[in-house]
């Protein structure tokens, strides 16, 4: 019998390959649950989870909702906008107020790097983090490659091109640990100034020009310029952007092999990819977000059913 | 560990056939049934079955589908073991069907009762039939009893039944095992 090997969900870095894979063949089953006539299933009718998203959110926090109310855990949601934390909160007393209402497990999302360990450190709760400042975006990272998996068969010797704004992006480092645990090759192609220093001690391979990367991978994963987090100007304009790293049509076209194109959303369309890339058969977009649920369903239900009565 | 054999390969087939009868007096040409493997165990039961019927009865069309329970069980989080879940495998409209559930041995009835809030996930079946190979009496937990039974079975809490199929374990047989 199989469970995970770590009671929270930090960081890809922090689990392992059977993980992984414990987690997608769990996804396998819920993904046949989510296309039932009757798409619920009662396994966590005893679990109460809260939802803490102290920076927006659309398709991460409707996606883990989702998949919550389809394992038929009861869910409280929770947006910093319109809390106390605007009062002056701190988050230890924010979380520590939503626990002693009897919850079971935490997704969170923060500005920070860190937050989600500093909770797993210090409440009394399983915590999944949904994203942590430019650090982790782990189930992000799990339901790309399940979707790898998915439309390739195997991540295990693919390549796989991460473009665009690496710096600020927690969707690639997590991307670059799951990838490589399967043993998959990652490339990141971008502006040098959006590129970490550090890059290749992960040994990841920076290609500078896009054409060369998309010649050489099976994926394309095409990140959002973060235009929040751009403190200072990272690239002249957007239009230089989208001539030197953004993918059109023509482009897709001219490279004489079929690749995979991903994009976590939110699209900025016509800036990283165009409307006609992104709406076309290369394109595994909405896979992604459908395989998000499963995914998401599974990783609550593993480390649920790690909580002991 | 003692252990002592219930059912040879012989009486196993005998059963079988017997099973595939009664099933064939309730339910004719199968047009509107439904067979449906518990699983993990009640598949290689249920696949048995449905050869016998194909092969020895005739039975055109014959509709056989595996359910999993494991998201439906009620002891989630109550046991030491962590539950793994299998595959469901049901491609048929279950509206309006008549359904028989196929499962190796019936104990104490939790799994049945997860199976019949499982397969509500597919829709409003016309009626639910059970057909277990072995029924453990005095030993249910709910008030739930087979249809179709191979043979009933007096064990006591600390035995276990283990039903073993050619194609998973090498022979047909059925022991009573003492913990």
């Amino acid at each position: 019998m199989k469970e995970l090997s770590v009671n929270h969900l930090l960081g890809i870095k922090y689990i392992n390959k059977n993980d992984i894979d414990l987690i997608f063949e769990t996804a396998d089953h819920f993904k046949e649950v989510i296309n039932r006539p009757i798409k619920k299933v009662p396994s966590l009718r005893d679990i109460t989870i809260a939802n803490i998203f102290f920076e927006n959110s659309t398709r991460t926090k409707l996606s883990f909702e989702l998949a919550q109310k389809r394992l038929s855990a009861d869910v409280i949601s929770f947006s910093a906008a319109q809390s106390s934390v605007k009062k002056g909160e701190t988050l230890i007393d924010t979380v520590n107020n939503i626990l002693s209402m009897k919850v079971d497990l935490v997704v969170m999302r923060h500005s920070n790097a860190g937050a989600a360990h500093f909770l797993a450190n210090n409440v009394k709760a399983s915590i999944v983090n949904a994203g942590d400042g430019s650090h982790e975006h782990p189930t992000q990272a799990l339901l790309d490659s399940y979707t790898i998996r998915e439309k390739l068969g195997d991540v295990g010797g693919k390549k796989v091109v991460i473009v665009g704004d690496i710096l600020h992006s927690r969707v690639a480092l997590s991307n670059i640990y799951a990838l490589q645990m399967q043993g998959a090759e990652v490339k990141v192609c971008g502006p040098k100034t959006l590129i970490p220093k550090y890059i290749e001690s992960l040994g990841v391979l920076v290609e500078p020009n896009l054409r060369k990367a998309l010649e050489w991978c099976d994926v394309a994963n095409m990140l959002r310029v973060q235009n929040e987090r751009l403190d200072v100007n990272y690239f002249p304009s957007t239009r230089e952007y989208t001539q030197q790293y953004g993918l059109d049509k023509t482009l897709l076209d001219s490279l004489n092999k079929e690749i995979l194109i991903m994009h976590p959303g939110p699209i900025n369309r016509g800036v990283e990819i165009t409307s006609d890339v992104a709406d076309s058969n290369h394109s595994v977009i909405l896979n992604q977000v459908e395989n998000g649920v499963a995914v998401r369903m599974a990783v609550i239900y593993l480390l649920a059913s790690k909580i002991k009565q | 560990m003692g252990q002592k054999i219930l059912l040879t390969a012989k009486e196993v087939n005998i059963i079988l056939h017997r099973l595939a009868c009664q099933l064939i007096e309730n339910h004719l040409d199968f047009s509107n049934t439904i067979l449906i493997g518990i699983q993990p165990r009640g598949t290689f039961l249920a696949n048995r079955l449905a050869s016998i019927l194909k092969e020895d009865y005739q039975i055109k069309d014959l509709k056989v589908g595996f359910l999993d329970i494991t998201f439906f069980r009620d002891d989630f989080r109550r046991g030491e073991k962590p539950l793994e879940a299998n595959r469901t495998e049901i491609n048929f409209i279950v509206e309006d069907k008549k359904i028989v559930f196929i499962d190796d041995v019936l104990y104490t009835g939790r799994s049945i009762r997860s199976a019949l809030t499982a397969i509500q996930s597919f829709g409003r079946p016309a009626e639910i039939e059970l057909l277990t190979l072995i029924d453990r009496r005095f030993s249910r937990h709910l008030p739930i009893q087979p249809d179709y039974r191979g043979r009933q079975v007096d064990a006591i809490n600390n035995e276990k039944v283990v039903v073993n199929w050619k194609e998973n374990d090498g022979e047909d047989a059925v022991y009573l095992e003492r913990k």
